[in-house]
């Protein structure tokens, strides 16, 4: 029997999956965190995870709330400076998967993460780009993990923060980038990969009980599927118990507002 | 050589009107205390510059210190937005904020080259993002060797850079441990360097061989403020007070309880207060 579980979990634990024990990962905050700490707690103990505070081969018991939390420090393997960090680890070619989030999403994968609406008078200020741009394009591939959305999934972003197929086809070749780039997009209705020829991200596997319908209603641009589409294995109960766990464990840790 | 002083004459001698400052900190040993006392000596017109801008930048924005911001991810990490800085974009308030934006990659690599005395850095960087077209300072060199096109941005030479650090020895020499950030190359590039720190000793006592310590010679004055990095963190004191910053969400979100919580906590009190804040969180737990 499937147990019972959220869109957010089956979004993370799918994400995590796709993560292997031999990677080297460079890890954002929030989301990307917990599916890469998860795979680690699961199918892949043997996973090096890199935050961009310098630490390297960190195994944290509880998820950081910011990159560089004591917890990350104390466990990990060392601690380098952060320009050696994004010089010798991320532009030096280090890290085979760069994982990230986003704000807004086009169709080939471009993330905007800097402003909704116009540069100089934005409806909404977002943080920046920290250091995605260059993780978008120094990295072996990119899997990104957002939950879907009509305001998040745009045909047109207000701003590219950084890279993904740019405007499809060879784009990212002829800008002279030599990494793969977004080669997994993983929501709470399904999962993306690119089309091998026009690089649009192209629904591959559904998760269980999600319609097309919904994919589309939740998405600014025409959807499109492959050929063959899976549908996605649900979470386990050991995947389940591991993520509620380790959220449990890092709310304590985190303390409640007061 | 670095001179030992209280925190409020090492603002007065060291920090003016109209510097370029960079209060350095990633998460780790974030310069609370000094930036308090930078807002109680109203400092104006300052170009703040750092990498990841959060709570204490959000006040100095908040109550109108700086003209210009130089950053690469302004947010409260795992929380959310910072309002104060959002109000300044948005809507000018208290009054408008320039702002010059980079990727985390480019201001690492400005530092390192302010530190190296070198006029500009050179990156594999920004390649098909907007932020050359916002941002007109980001240039590219054509690399004499390969032909490759590459990112470049002006060194950050900042007129003084403020740090926490975790301890000073007698002779002003400050060691840091932990997570780092550009705390060194922030202290190396600048003009000027106003370091607090948790406490002074006589002697740094085991450490290992490589640690890493900025000569006396390297800094303008020390200030010893226990707690100084609060509600961020000072590894081997203090964790990070992490609900603070989920309350902080709250105070910021509109003027009125930013300007009381300010007044109450900031205008009102001594660099003492951050030590109690420290002994409080510690007895609670």
């Amino acid at each position: 029997m499937t147990p019972d579980y959220k869109p957010n979990e089956i979004m993370t634990i799918t994400a995590a999956r796709a993560l292997k024990n031999e990677d080297v990962v460079f890890v954002g905050i929030g989301m990307p965190s917990a599916a890469a700490n998860l795979a680690r707690l699961t199918h892949a103990p043997g996973i090096t995870l890199i935050y961009e505070s310098g630490t390297l081969a960190t195994r944290p018991s509880v998820l950081p709330l910011s990159i560089g939390d004591g917890e990350l420090c104390e466990t990990a393997l060392t601690t380098v400076s952060v320009p050696e960090m994004f010089r010798y680890w991320l532009q030096g070619g280090r890290v085979s998967v760069g994982f990230l989030g986003g704000a807004q999403i086009d169709k080939f994968a471009n993330l905007n993460t800097t402003v909704v609406g116009p540069y100089d008078k934005p409806k909404v200020r977002l943080p920046g780009g920290g250091g995605a741009p260059e993780i978008a394009t120094s990295c072996g591939e990119i899997f990104i993990i957002m939950a879907q959305s009509k305001r998040g999934f745009v045909g047109k972003l207000d701003f590219v923060t950084s890279l993904g197929h740019g405007e499809g086809g060879r784009h990212r070749e002829k800008l002279g980038v030599k990494t793969r780039g977004p080669t997994r997009l993983v929501t709470d209705l399904c999962v993306f990969e690119p089309d091998p020829e026009t690089r649009e991200m192209t629904v591959v596997s559904i998760h269980p009980g999600i319609t097309r319908e919904q994919i589309q209603d939740n998405t600014g641009w025409t959807v499109r599927y492959a050929a063959k589409v899976a549908e996605t294995a649900p979470p386990t109960a050991s995947e389940l118990a591991a993520l509620r766990e380790l959220h449990a464990r890092t709310a304590r840790a985190h303390g409640a507002a007061a | 050589m670095a001179r030992v002083l209280p925190l409020a004459e090492a603002v007065e001698a060291i920090v003016r009107d109209g510097d370029s400052v960079a209060m350095e900190g990633f998460t780790h040993l974030i310069p609370h205390a000094a930036g308090h006392e930078i807002i109680r000596q109203s400092r104006k017109h300052l170009t703040l510059i750092r990498m990841t801008p959060d709570i204490l930048y959000d006040q100095l924005i908040g109550m109108g210190c700086a003209d210009r911001l130089v950053f690469s991810w302004g947010g409260n990490p795992g929380v959310g937005s910072l309002y104060r800085l959002r109000d300044a974009v948005e809507n000018g308030w208290p009054h408008r904020l320039e702002v010059e934006e980079h990727s985390h990659a480019a201001m690492a690599n400005a530092y390192e080259a302010g530190a190296a005395g070198l006029p500009f850095a050179v990156l594999r960087g920004y390649i098909g993002t907007d932020l050359p077209k916002v941002n007109p300072r980001i240039k590219s060199v054509t690399c004499p060797y390969t032909g490759e096109v590459l990112a470049t941005v002006p060194a950050h030479r900042p007129d003084v850079a403020v740090i926490h650090a975790l301890k000073a020895d007698r002779e002003g020499n400050v060691l840091l441990e932990g997570i780092l950030g550009v705390q060194k190359e922030a202290v190396l590039a600048a003009e000027r360097a106003l370091v607090t720190v948790e406490e002074v000793v006589d002697d740094f006592g085991p450490r290992s061989l490589n640690a890493c310590i900025l000569p006396a010679w390297t800094v303008s004055a020390v200030a010893v403020v226990p707690g100084g990095a609060f509600p961020s963190y000072a590894q081997g004191y203090y964790k990070r007070f992490n609900a603070f910053y989920k309350e902080w969400d709250g105070i910021a979100r509109e003027r009125d309880t930013f300007l009381a919580w300010m007044k109450e906590n900031v205008l009102t009190k001594t660099p003492d207060a951050f030590a109690a804040r420290v002994r409080a969180l510690q007895a609670a737990e």
